[in-house]
């Protein structure tokens, strides 16, 4: 029975119901603001999509947000909840941003940037693993572990940018020094996007489908997920695959930090993550865990973030209504969701009720 | 009440679970409803108290049909249902589980509750702690205080799913003379049950369910061969004992002490050997669930020396255990022994494919198919393990034990399972056994442990309180050690 509203025509349905909602919302949002909801549409989608420089920037924002997807996969399948993306994603800027300060002035500057791109996935890892050992050890919850260890980390990028990292002279919040372009992620004529970034993202969707799909970690994460106190009796060792999943999502998500700095922003910021990790999780929610719908969806989200940054020059409203519709849309799909669920669970019992009726009348 | 059931029809999608039900039952008298496993008495009965819908066919209560389609509703009606595993929140006291659905208003008076509660107690000779936190309760006192609510609901129409698995002799006892009790003042009650004795004991009469349909009715005092015949068409045989002639020791316990379970375990001290059969008996909670996980690594021992072969086992965690010959298989299969939402091929590629990274799912399904062949599994090698019956997820236990182990540690193997499906599973056992594996299993039911077993330890409050050979006991003398009387 619980095939039925994973159909194509099921999720279609499912998919304009939601939106209708969030429409809906959002209208009635931007009305209360004074705002013309149809001219906020469509700012938002020439602001996203209008043009190719305005698609690449989408891009930009599709390459760190679907690598902390990715990585959310493996802690989701194995049954924790990895709030602590965000900081991770903080360790990963602060170890590529270190990688690079090391390398400035090299002979050699592609080898700084995969150091740094190692040095990045490193920190977030060992951040995550942090959160996993709370867990683990110390029998604190990953969700407040990982939250506070969030704040931790932010406050250690606010303290190393003032501090330090401070510019020659003057620390500012506009962040450490830039980097030399030789240490940037090389970016085509024209595009902001780095196509080593977009590549490298591609193949981990690819290497993470594979990897949860057919290998024997998927299979143990899920087990373990399944069922923690079966796994002893499979030879399955939980809390060091939950460490193994933590130390894959942290991976993740300090390469979506190395990501901002060598590819973005081409130094350390205070809000280098952008959130990327909080939206992360809401992209893996709406995708309803699947990794199918991942990048689909961070795109979306992605377009969201970057059609709304225009919003408040043209409009006067605030650019957090991307943020309004992203929230108000997970919120609406789960709704509809869970809505159509109970539907089809009554549908069939009066369906068996008549089928039966009919077959022995 | 009287109950009347009309050519009732249960279809799961194409399998079918009642095809054309109909009897009647009488108030003021115990009517159990007999059948091995999937025969479609659980079926029948969730739908009797609105768990399910039936697809199609009448229910009648005293000459009128009835329809309803929840539990809820089928309680206004005043019928309940106590499941194998009670309804009940583990973490509320006894009081407070019994204020549930009861007392009604924004101040509950537990003075006033906690005499009621008090009185149903005696009445029925039941005796709980209104303070305890059912979490610390055993399944029988669990069972009691489930159906105090129901009554206290005032239902008039009692069903008990298989009620004396998992509860011992004494509780047992207690049950059958509060059933009667109430029997007599005029409430019915409906037994599913596959356990002879019991039905033999309490039934004034029974209908035997056979694949889906009514195989017969019969009044007491019951024909066993009659029984037996309806519910199998032959009746088995009971399971020989293994013969294989026992070797160097294994397996010991020296003064092992223990938490977990109820009583935990006390300087409990036995060694078994190579290719012996061991029953472990007592009260549910006395022991036997911390031995049982003490042997196979899942909880460590507080004092005392645990071996296998020469070497000392304390301290090593669970998968050193697995890796040296010791696998358990316990008795809450979905709980503990399998993961709910994988498929059958997902757990073997788990249990047998633990050398290669990429799973060849191609061959995983081949052996799977294989494995679903050899031991009967009732399922297909894509579904999940969640989607078939308690049987069949025992055989799916069974059939992930690695090829010959050394010991096999068994928690209430054969719990819930029909007497066919037991000796099965039994001679299975006993093939491990005759290889040389050692067998240690608990089990509630004395009969079992005396027909199967070398050897039999009786635990008692956390002690062994007798370790005596099954040929130089009897069930007296067994059953006067369970109860604490050496």
């Amino acid at each position: 029975m619980r095939e039925k509203s994973e159909t194509l025509k099921g999720i279609a349905v499912e998919l304009c119901m939601s939106l209708g909602v969030v429409l809906a919302f959002t209208t009635a949002v931007l009305l209360l603001a004074k705002a013309p909801p149809l001219q906020g549409y469509r700012y938002l989608l020439e602001g996203s999509l209008g043009s190719w420089t305005k698609i690449a920037q989408v891009l930009t924002v599709w390459v760190p947000l679907t690598l902390c997807a990715c990585g959310l996969q493996y802690t989701f399948r194995i049954g924790l909840w990895n709030i602590g993306v965000e900081g991770q994603v903080f360790m990963g800027a602060m170890g590529a941003t270190a990688a690079l300060r090391w390398g400035v002035g090299s002979e050699f500057p592609l080898l700084w940037l995969v150091l740094s791109a190692l040095a990045g996935a490193l920190s977030g890892g060992v951040w995550a693993l942090l959160a996993g050992l709370l867990k683990s050890k110390g029998g604190v919850n990953e969700i407040f572990g990982g939250l506070g260890l969030n704040f931790v980390a932010q406050s250690i990028s606010l303290w190393l940018i003032f501090g330090p990292w401070k510019r020659p002279g003057i620390a500012s919040m506009s962040g450490t020094e830039p980097f030399p372009p030789e240490l940037w992620l090389p970016s085509l004529e024209g595009w902001r996007v780095s196509p080593h970034a977009l590549l490298f993202t591609v193949a981990v969707i690819l290497g993470t489908g594979r990897l949860l799909q057919s290998t024997r970690i998927g299979l143990a994460l899920k087990a373990v997920g399944g069922n923690v106190r079966a796994a002893p009796l499979f030879g399955l060792h939980a809390g060091r695959w939950m460490l193994l999943a933590m130390v894959l999502g942290g991976g993740l998500a300090g390469l979506a930090g190395t990501f901002q700095v060598t590819g973005v922003y081409h130094r350390l910021i205070p809000s280098i993550s952008s959130q990327y990790g909080y939206l992360a999780l809401l992209v893996v929610m709406l995708a309803n865990y699947r990794l199918l719908w991942i990048p689909f969806i961070a795109f979306f989200f992605a377009a969201l973030n970057v059609g709304s940054i225009q919003l408040p020059m043209m409009l006067q409203v605030d650019s957090s209504l991307s943020g309004v519709i992203q929230g108000a849309l997970v919120l609406a799909t789960l709704l509809v969701h869970g809505w159509r669920e109970k539907a089809a669970e009554r549908r069939d019992a009066e369906t068996a009720r008549r089928a039966g009726g009919e077959r022995h009348a | 009440m009287v109950i009347e059931f009309q050519d009732i029809h249960k279809h799961y999608g194409a399998s079918v679970a009642n095809r054309g039900i109909s009897f009647r039952v009488e108030p003021g008298r115990i009517h159990g409803i007999l059948g091995e496993n999937g025969a479609g008495k659980s079926t029948l009965m969730k739908i009797l108290s609105g768990y399910t819908v039936k697809t199609s066919g009448r229910i009648l209560f005293d000459g009128r049909p009835v329809e309803y389609g929840t539990p809820a509703a089928a309680l206004d009606l005043g019928i309940g249902m106590l499941y194998q595993e009670p309804l009940d929140f583990l973490p509320l006291t006894v009081l407070e589980n019994f204020m549930l659905g009861q007392a009604s208003g924004f101040l509950q008076s537990r003075a006033y509750y906690e005499r009621k509660l008090e009185e149903w107690c005696r009445q029925l000779g039941f005796q709980l702690n209104p303070g305890l936190p059912v979490g610390k309760l055993t399944l029988g006192e669990r069972q009691q205080l489930e159906l105090l609510r129901f009554l206290t609901l005032g239902v008039d129409v009692l069903i008990l799913d298989e009620p004396t698995t998992g509860i011992s002799p004494v509780q047992k006892e207690v049950l059958f003379e509060a059933l009667k009790r109430l029997a007599s003042q005029g409430k019915t009650l409906l037994i599913v049950s596959h356990k002879l004795e019991d039905v033999e004991a309490l039934c004034d009469r029974v209908t035997v369910l056979c694949d889906g349909a009514v195989a017969g009715n019969l009044d007491a005092p019951f024909d066993t061969e009659q029984v037996l015949g309806m519910m199998f068409g032959t009746p088995p045989a009971p399971p020989p004992r293994c013969t294989a002639s026992l070797g160097s020791t294994v397996l010991s316990f020296e003064e092992v002490s223990a938490t977990g379970g109820r009583a935990g375990l006390t300087r409990g001290s036995a060694s078994f050997r190579r290719g012996e059969v061991v029953g472990l008996a007592g009260l549910e909670g006395s022991g036997q669930g911390p031995f049982l996980r003490l042997a196979a690594g899942l909880e460590e021992p507080l004092g005392g020396l645990i071996r296998l072969g020469e070497r000392v086992m304390n301290g090593l965690d669970p998968l050193e255990f697995r890796r040296s010959g010791v696998t358990f298989l316990p008795t809450a299969r979905l709980e503990e022994g399998l993961v709910p939402g994988l498929t059958l091929s997902e757990h073997f590629a788990l249990a047998f494919h633990d050398r290669t990274f990429v799973i060849p799912w191609n061959e995983v399904t081949s052996w799977t198919e294989k494995r679903i062949d050899r031991f009967r599994i009732r399922g297909r090698a894509d579904s999940p393990v969640e989607s078939l019956s308690g049987g069949n997820q025992q055989r799916i236990l069974l059939s992930l034990v690695p090829e010959a182990p050394i010991v096999l540690l068994l928690e209430q193997p054969t719990r819930g399972l029909d007497l066919e499906s037991a000796r099965w599973f039994w001679q299975q056992l006993q093939g491990l056994c005759a290889n040389g594996t050692t067998i240690l299993f608990s089990s509630a039911e004395l009969d079992e442990i005396l027909r199967v077993s070398h050897r039999v330890l009786v635990f008692y409050n956390g002690s062994i309180v007798l370790n005596v050979k099954t040929d130089e006991t009897d069930f007296n003398q067994l059953g006067r050690a369970i109860a604490g009387k050496v």
